[in-house]
Parts: C-alpha cells; sequence; structure tokens
C-alpha cells in the first residue's frame, strides 16, 4: 500500500468538497422558499419580528458572505443551527445517524448475503432454469421503485394480516429480550424493502462477474488439473470475480444512503434521510445543507474507498 | 346582523328563550368565534358557563402507554418560539396557560385559581385591566413552586424582541405586575374589550423563571430548557428528538386530582396523513392521530376498520378566493400591482359578483372535503340570510353569464367574452394540495361555461406560504388575478384577524410585501370602522362593528369564500378527549382517558 498515493488521493478530496459545497450553497440560496414561511401567514406575528428574525439569522446578507460565514464556521466544527427546531445541526444528525446506519446496513447486508449465493450459482450455471427465476427476480426487483414495495407491504403484512407494525419507534417501552423482539419487528419491513432492491441488482453484478470469470483460461486450467468443481468455484471463480463486485458494493453505499430517504418517510424510521425532507420542506437551510453535504462527503470516501480495495485485491493494479 | 339584533340575542340568552350554545352558534355563523361570543355574553351580565371536563378515572395513573400520532412531528418545545400548531401542540404537553379555551368558547382554568370576570372584580370596568388569581401548590416538575413570578417572567421574556418570540404579538403591548405571590395583574394601554389573549390558550403556555431566567434576550437559543422542558403538565419530559418523537412519564406531584390517567405517553412525528389515519383508525397501532387532511371518501372508508373513529371539530379557518384589486400584470413606477394601479377587469362589480356565483361550493364539499369542510356563508354575511338554509349561498352560472352580459362584456368566436378589446381571462393561483388542484378545476369549468377564461397556476406550499420578498410567486406578492388558500384566524378575537383587509396594510414593494392586506382592497368605510371597534367597549356593538366589516368585504366580493375547513383527528374508540377549535390539540391532554 502506497501511502503517498493515499495522501494525495486525501488532498484531492479537499477541493472537490469544497466546489461541491460551493455548489449546494449556491443552489440551495438560490432555490425559493422561506424558513419563516410559517410566520408569515400567522397573523399574530409582527412583520417587524419576521424581520428581526432574518436579520439575526443572517438571511439578508449577500450569499457569498453567508457562504464564508458558513465555510469558516464549519471548519472551526460549528455546524450551525437549525432555523426551526432552533438545535445544532450535528446534534440533530448525530440523532438520526443510528437509525439510518442501523436500517442501511442490515439492508445491505441482507442484499449481499442473498445475492452472493444467488449470483454465483446463476452465473456458473448461466440459462439453467434457476438462472431464469433468479433473473426474473432481480429484474422485478430493481424495477419496482422502494415507494411500492414499501406500501404493498405495509398493506400486506400490517393491515390485512396485522403481524407488524408500519410505524417506526426508535424508543421502544420493553426490556431485554421483548425489547430486541419488538426492534427486529418493526425492523423487518424498512430491511426488506431496502434489502430487496439492492440485492436484485447486486445479484446481476455478480452473475455477469461470474460469467466472465468463469470462462477464463486459468479456470479450465483449473478444471483440467482435476480440482472439484466445488473448490474451482470457490477458490478460483468467485474469489476473482467478486473483485469488481466489492468496488461496486463501496460505490453503491451512497446510492443506498439515498434510496433509504424514501423508505424512512414510508415507515417514519427517524434517520436522516426523514430529516433531509422535513428540512427540504421547511426550508431549513442550515439542517438541508449539512445533510446533503454529508451525503457528498460520502460518495468521495466511498469513492476512495473503492479504489483502495480494488488495488488491495488486484495486485495487477499498480498506486501510482 | 346590527347591535340591536345582539342585543336581543343577548336578552333571549337571560330570560332562557336562546341557549348559551344557540348564541355561540348564531355568532360563530356571521364570522366571529365561539370565544368572542361567550366575552359577548359574560360582559352583559351573563356569568361563563362552567366548563367541567369529562373525566371518569378515580385515580392517578394506571391507564399505560398513550400512544399519539403527529405526522409532522414538533420541532422545538418552547412555546415561546413555537412556528406552528405543531409545536405549540409538543409544547403544552408539558407546559400550561392559566386558562384554556374550550370547543364551546368557555375559559377552563388550569393553572388559575379562578376566572376573571366583571362579577368577581377581576376585569376592571373601564376594559384596562385585569386580575388573575392563580393556582397555589402548584409545582413544576423539578419540585419547584409556582408562582407569580413565572407569570411575570414570561411577559418580560416574550416582549423582548432580542429573544425572538413569535409570541410577541400578544405580549409586547400589555404591562404585567406582581400584586402578592398568587395574583398578577395584567394592565393595556387602551381599553382592550378582548382581555383573555395574554396567558390563554395557544399562546398562553407558561415557563419556569427559574430554568429561563438567565436566558432572555440574544442567549435564549442556548437555554437547555428549550430541549428538555420543565413545566407543570400531567406528564414530565423524558425524552425529545426534534421532528421525530417526544415522549413523558407521569408527573406524581401534578396539580389536580386523580390526573393524569396514562402513565406515559408517546407524540410520534413524520410520515403522511393517510398513513397516520390508517395507523389509528384501520389497525389500530396508534390511540390519537392530529390533523388528518385526508379525503372523506379515504376516511370513511378507514372508520370501517372499526379501530377508531374520526372526529371533527368547528376552528376558525377558511378556504377562500381573494380578488385582486390592482394592476398585477403592468408595473407602475416600477412595482406590479401598485396601489397607484387598478385592476383592469376584476376591479369591476359586476365581474366580481359573477365570479362569486360560479364557484360552487356545494359540489367543493360534496366531492372534496366532506365532513371536514362544510360550505360556508362565513366570512359574508347577511344575517337574514343565515336563517334561510336555502339561500345561504348560490352557485348559478346563467346569472353570472347574464350578470357579464349586462356589464357589456360579450362572447367572442371562440367563446371567451371581451369589452373593448380586452379579453375575460384570469390567472388563478393556489398552492400544491390535492383537494386545492380539484377546486381549482370545478372551478375553472363553471367559468368555462360562463365564457371566462382560466389558467390555473399551482406553486409548490412551501413557496406559496413563504415571505421571501424576492419570490414572485407567493401570495403575499398576489402577482396574479385571484389564488386561494386557507385563512386561520388563530387568535379568538378577530382584531388582528381583520386587519388583513385596512388600507394600510396593503402589501406593498415599499413595506417588502409584509403587509397582510394582499387582495389591496382599498375601504374607508371598512378603515373608519375598523378604527373604531378597536376602542370600542361595549361587546355587543363591537361584535357588530366586526359583522359589518365582514359584510362590507363579502358583499364587495373581496373575497370568495368556499368552505368552513374544520378539524379532523383520530382517535382510538376507547379513547376520551375533548378537543377545541380554539385552543391547541393537547390543550385538554389532563383529562384523557381509556375506557374498557
Amino acid at each position: 500500500m502506497n501511502r503517498n498515493y493515499l495522501i494525495r488521493r486525501l488532498l484531492i478530496a479537499v477541493p472537490s468538497l469544497l466546489g461541491i459545497s460551493i455548489v449546494l450553497y449556491t443552489v440551495l440560496a438560490l432555490a425559493p422558499g422561506d424558513p419563516f414561511g410559517e410566520l408569515a401567514t400567522n397573523p399574530n406575528v409582527p412583520a417587524e419580528v419576521r424581520m428581526a428574525l432574518r436579520a439575526k439569522f443572517g438571511l439578508d446578507d449577500p450569499i457569498y458572505l453567508r457562504y464564508f460565514h458558513w465555510l469558516v464556521a464549519m471548519i472551526h466544527g460549528d455546524w450551525g443551527f437549525s432555523f426551526v427546531s432552533r438545535v445544532d445541526v450535528d446534534t440533530l444528525i448525530l440523532q438520526r445517524l443510528p437509525a439510518t446506519l442501523f436500517v442501511i446496513g442490515s439492508a445491505q447486508l441482507i442484499a449481499i448475503l442473498v445475492a452472493l449465493p444467488v449470483g454465483v450459482l446463476a452465473g456458473t450455471r448461466p440459462y439453467s432454469v434457476f438462472d431464469q427465476i433468479a433473473n426474473t427476480l432481480a429484474f422485478v426487483g430493481f424495477s419496482l421503485p422502494t415507494f411500492f414495495t414499501g406500501l404493498l407491504l405495509i398493506l400486506i403484512f400490517s393491515i390485512q394480516l396485522d403481524w407488524l407494525p408500519f410505524v417506526y419507534r426508535s424508543d421502544i417501552n420493553a426490556h431485554g429480550l421483548q425489547w430486541v423482539w419488538e426492534y427486529i419487528k418493526q425492523a423487518i419491513m424498512p430491511v426488506t424493502v431496502l434489502g430487496l432492491f439492492q440485492g436484485a441488482s447486486l445479484v446481476r453484478y455478480v452473475r455477469a462477474s461470474v460469467l466472465d470469470v468463469a470462462r477464463l483460461d486459468y479456470v479450465t486450467t483449473a478444471r483440467s488439473k482435476g480440482i472439484g468443481e466445488r473448490r474451482v468455484i470457490t477458490r478460483h471463480i468467485v474469489r476473482t470475480a467478486l473483485i469488481p463486485v466489492v468496488t461496486l458494493v463501496a460505490l453503491q453505499m451512497p446510492i443506498v444512503f439515498s434510496g433509504a430517504i424514501v423508505t424512512e418517510q414510508i415507515f417514519r424510521i427517524p434517520g436522516i434521510g426523514s430529516l433531509l425532507i422535513a428540512s427540504i420542506l421547511a426550508n431549513d437551510t442550515p439542517v438541508v445543507m449539512a445533510v446533503t453535504f454529508v451525503f457528498a462527503c460520502l460518495v468521495v470516501l466511498f469513492n476512495l474507498i473503492a479504489d483502495v480495495l480494488y488495488g488491495w485485491l488486484d495486485p495487477r493494479i499498480a498506486f501510482r | 346582523m346590527n347591535e340591536h339584533k345582539i342585543r336581543g340575542l343577548i336578552e333571549g340568552v337571560k330570560t332562557g328563550a336562546l341557549s348559551r350554545r344557540g348564541f355561540v352558534k348564531k355568532m360563530v355563523a356571521v364570522g366571529l368565534t365561539a370565544p368572542m361570543a361567550t366575552q359577548i355574553l359574560m360582559a352583559s351580565g351573563v356569568a361563563m358557563a362552567d366548563s367541567p371536563p369529562v373525566y371518569k378515572p378515580t385515580k392517578r395513573g394506571g391507564g399505560g402507554l398513550l400512544k399519539m400520532l403527529w405526522w409532522q412531528g414538533p420541532t422545538l418545545l418552547n412555546p415561546h418560539f413555537a412556528t406552528g400548531t405543531k409545536d405549540q401542540d409538543g409544547s403544552r404537553l408539558f407546559y400550561e396557560p392559566l386558562a384554556g379555551w374550550d370547543a364551546d368558547g368557555n375559559l377552563r382554568a388550569v393553572l388559575a385559581a379562578e376566572i376573571p370576570s366583571i362579577e368577581n372584580g377581576a376585569v376592571s370596568k373601564d376594559g384596562l385591566s385585569v386580575t388573575w388569581k392563580l393556582k397555589q401548590g402548584v409545582k413544576w416538575h423539578d419540585g419547584k413552586p409556582f408562582t407569580a413570578d413565572d407569570v411575570v417572567f414570561n411577559w418580560e421574556y416574550a416582549k423582548d424582541p432580542a429573544t425572538a418570540t413569535t409570541t410577541i404579538g400578544t405580549y409586547k403591548d400589555i404591562k404585567v405586575a406582581k400584586v402578592d405571590d398568587f395574583t398578577v395583574k395584567v394592565t393595556f394601554d387602551k381599553p382592550t374589550p378582548f382581555w383573555a389573549n395574554a396567558f390563554c390558550g395557544n399562546w398562553g403556555m407558561i415557563i419556569p423563571k427559574h430554568a429561563f431566567g438567565d436566558y432572555t434576550g440574544g442567549k435564549s437559543r442556548e437555554a437547555p430548557a428549550n430541549l428538555k422542558p420543565i413545566g407543570t403538565g400531567p406528564y414530565k419530559f423524558k425524552d425529545f428528538k426534534p421532528g421525530d418523537l417526544v415522549t413523558g412519564d407521569i408527573f406524581p406531584d401534578y396539580h389536580m386530582a386523580n390526573r393524569p390517567y396514562f402513565d406515559s405517553f408517546e407524540m410520534k412525528g413524520g410520515g403522511d396523513a393517510v398513513s397516520a389515519a390508517r395507523a389509528v383508525l384501520q389497525t389500530g397501532e396508534y390511540d390519537f392521530a392530529w390533523n388528518l387532511q385526508v379525503e372523506e371518501e379515504v376516511l370513511t372508508r378507514m372508520e370501517k376498520g372499526g379501530k377508531g373513529k374520526a372526529t371533527v371539530i368547528d376552528t376558525g379557518n377558511i378556504e377562500h378566493i381573494q380578488v385582486q384589486f390592482c394592476d398585477p400584470w403592468n408595473e407602475v413606477d416600477g412595482e406590479r400591482a401598485s396601489l397607484k394601479s387598478k385592476h383592469p377587469i376584476l376591479s369591476e362589480d359586476a365581474v366580481r359578483q359573477a365570479l362569486a356565483l360560479l364557484v360552487d361550493r356545494a359540489s367543493v364539499e360534496k366531492y372534496i372535503y366532506g365532513r371536514t369542510g362544510p360550505a360556508t356563508s362565513n366570512f359574508l354575511n347577511n344575517p337574514e340570510k343565515i336563517r334561510s338554509p336555502n339561500t345561504k349561498y348560490e352557485f348559478n352560472i346563467d346569472k353570472a353569464a347574464d350578470l357579464l352580459e349586462k356589464a357589456g362584456w360579450k362572447k367572442g368566436s371562440d367563446g371567451i367574452r371581451e369589452k373593448g378589446g380586452k379579453k375575460l381571462k384570469f390567472v388563478f393561483q393556489t398552492s400544491i394540495n390535492q383537494p386545492r388542484q380539484k377546486n381549482q378545476a370545478i372551478v375553472k369549468q363553471a367559468a368555462q361555461k360562463a365564457g371566462i377564461d382560466m389558467e390555473l397556476k399551482a406553486v409548490v406550499s412551501s413557496v406559496f406560504f413563504g415571505s421571501d420578498v424576492a419570490n414572485a410567486d407567493n401570495y403575499p406578492h398576489f402577482f396574479c388575478d385571484l389564488q386561494m388558500f386557507t385563512t386561520t384566524m388563530t387568535q379568538p378575537d378577530p382584531e388582528v384577524f381583520m386587519n388583513q383587509f385596512c388600507s394600510w396594510e396593503a402589501s406593498t414593494k415599499e413595506n417588502k410585501y409584509q403587509g397582510r392586506n394582499t387582495t389591496r382592497w382599498q375601504n374607508k368605510e371598512y378603515d373608519d370602522t375598523y378604527k373604531a371597534a378597536q376602542v370600542e367597549l361595549d361587546p355587543a356593538k363591537r361584535a357588530a362593528m366586526f359583522i359589518h366589516m365582514n359584510d362590507l368585504v363579502v358583499n364587495n366580493n373581496v373575497v370568495i369564500p368556499v368552505v368552513y375547513r374544520r378539524g379532523a383527528s383520530g382517535q382510538a374508540k376507547n379513547l376520551t378527549c375533548e378537543l377545541s377549535g380554539w385552543d391547541n390539540n393537547t390543550w385538554d391532554l389532563q383529562n384523557w382517558f381509556k375506557e374498557g
């Protein structure tokens, strides 16, 4: 592992994040809307109060000045505070992060656990009945948007069968095993929805990758040496085939986060996605800015991780 | 309805010919609020009715967990910072006012020992002061006693512009002084007929001095109690995640006997109205859901689930169409809709009358709002008509066409009327919200039949209801011919509400479109009546003045009222909870209980 390479990549990340923040900030500042809109319709709040609030929160300054203030504060670790709840933005995000990580993490785990064996089996037996079924399901899986499957599951499992709750609670009044069970029960539907969506596309990647590798000469060599089929698949095919898949999973992470936004809204999961939606609707610029910036950082970070992983897994690639 | 008639009705109540509730209903029908109606009665010597809650449990606690669903969760828990009902509802879980408004407009004492009145000498005859006796033995959640100092502090806190409270409008023009530890006196600069605004209802919740005393003014945001409220309410704070969750546990030292019934509560936020309705009415996962803005058809179908019921309550909200009086399409002195200009078409009376005839309120009620929005004659009023149910409002395309024809608007070859080369064409804007778009379509259809070309425009809610000076699409700019939205009367007294038609309130470039008169209607008679009402002490006379102002607005078709928006909420079958449109949803939380 080349340390210089890593340092260089991290340095390159700085200007790109800076650029992203400028674009985000400008777009948000230019977007119509007003955090104090609700006050405007309220006759009990005199216009002067609204104006004073605007001035106090610096909304009347020119955009470049506001951006500069934001940047300086950000570098000092001050994320600003929400106009709506008057709470520090980092507190808000930290409050919401565990739920998002839990749901996304389990969904991704399920996706990988399902997609790997299915993809490998389908890839090693192309055009078999199993492959056809897996393919069809995969297509169905990633053609159905999460908001649709989410509502479908709610209709079936909550309303018709009354098995699972469809409101996600971060604060469950139970202890011990009961608590664990309640937690799992409420997480089943959102995790399944996200996991299926992720898993479906992953199956396609794994299958394609396995198909490619299976045709390579060294696999034929391995087979001709008389190694059992099982060992050929696990030792020779899968190891090589997974290299691109691993990077794909890493690159997919930011997409998973954005996909979670919809799911969080449907199941009322108190994650950063629902925070983002609520803040956009309330024109709460500091929070929107912070959350989108966190997403941007994730994209940059996971890109970096993908590149590093790639080189680590595949010795043919050299860092320069 | 004039002063004389109002007095007649009051006599009726005194002699028993008319019930109190009947009187209140009549006053509400002419556009006044229930609290104002009861104040009129009170000033005329009819004591305010006791407002006893229905409460059956005989001991404190034991009710388990109360699960409530607010599809927009509270984002802050300081009542003085509350920007909307969700925040007020959330704050009210922990904080209490001196008194709250029940559904009939009566004051129900909470932290007050008794309700002030002229009879008990607490309300001065000249309308310049009111003295509140506070309940003794009330404890804050941290064990400290509640005293007059806390009440006085709330006034100091809220009126300071540096604190940036949203309750400033209620407190900036009054003076509050401590008489003794359990008595406070509120004094007004000028005779104030409606004295029960400060410390009552939505804007009256009281926060403790010992927790907020050091955080008045610029430091207000830093108070730890902003996020961890210490109140006097039936439940004490447990946890708060802005926009997501508020939880609380029973407060064993609560000042009302045997209350509350539940051991703890949970208020969950997020999601949407339809699924919230589902969680209460269909699956019974939750006990209560707030603000079910769901189409009637869907609501009824869900109720068949049998787990819960939807209830509607009267509020002061009216969905109405505003008419632009200035020219929104051409600039005069660099300003669109300048007061110096006149709307080329809508300034003509006949056109506005025709428009009012073209709004099919009955269909809007029947097909869109259902129980939650009865067609209204409110905001518009002519007392004879109110009594006759047949002439409440009229929908008549032929009559409208006839009016236009007589005014010289002749149909052109394309079916659109024109006069002097001007086409009868309007742009009609509203916010994006399914019922509103349907409503727009209903109006457009009728207008087309009468030969009016109507272009529909829909603006995203967050923009439409914004006050951004730079954005011309929001409702305060009203750079359009017609616009529709719900106007909310948040205070029981109509004085502030009715200033939206005063000439000096016109929304202009000069006041950065912060003026509340968005129709820019200018009428001297209205202005004079308004000014007179501001200082009129005789409640009957004052009420008559407001009704007269209503008449002016409606008879001149400055606005076209459509439906009266009632608040809908869902509740579990076995939950008893009293709601009121004149206070917030959780105003009576201490009396909520479950049976069976």
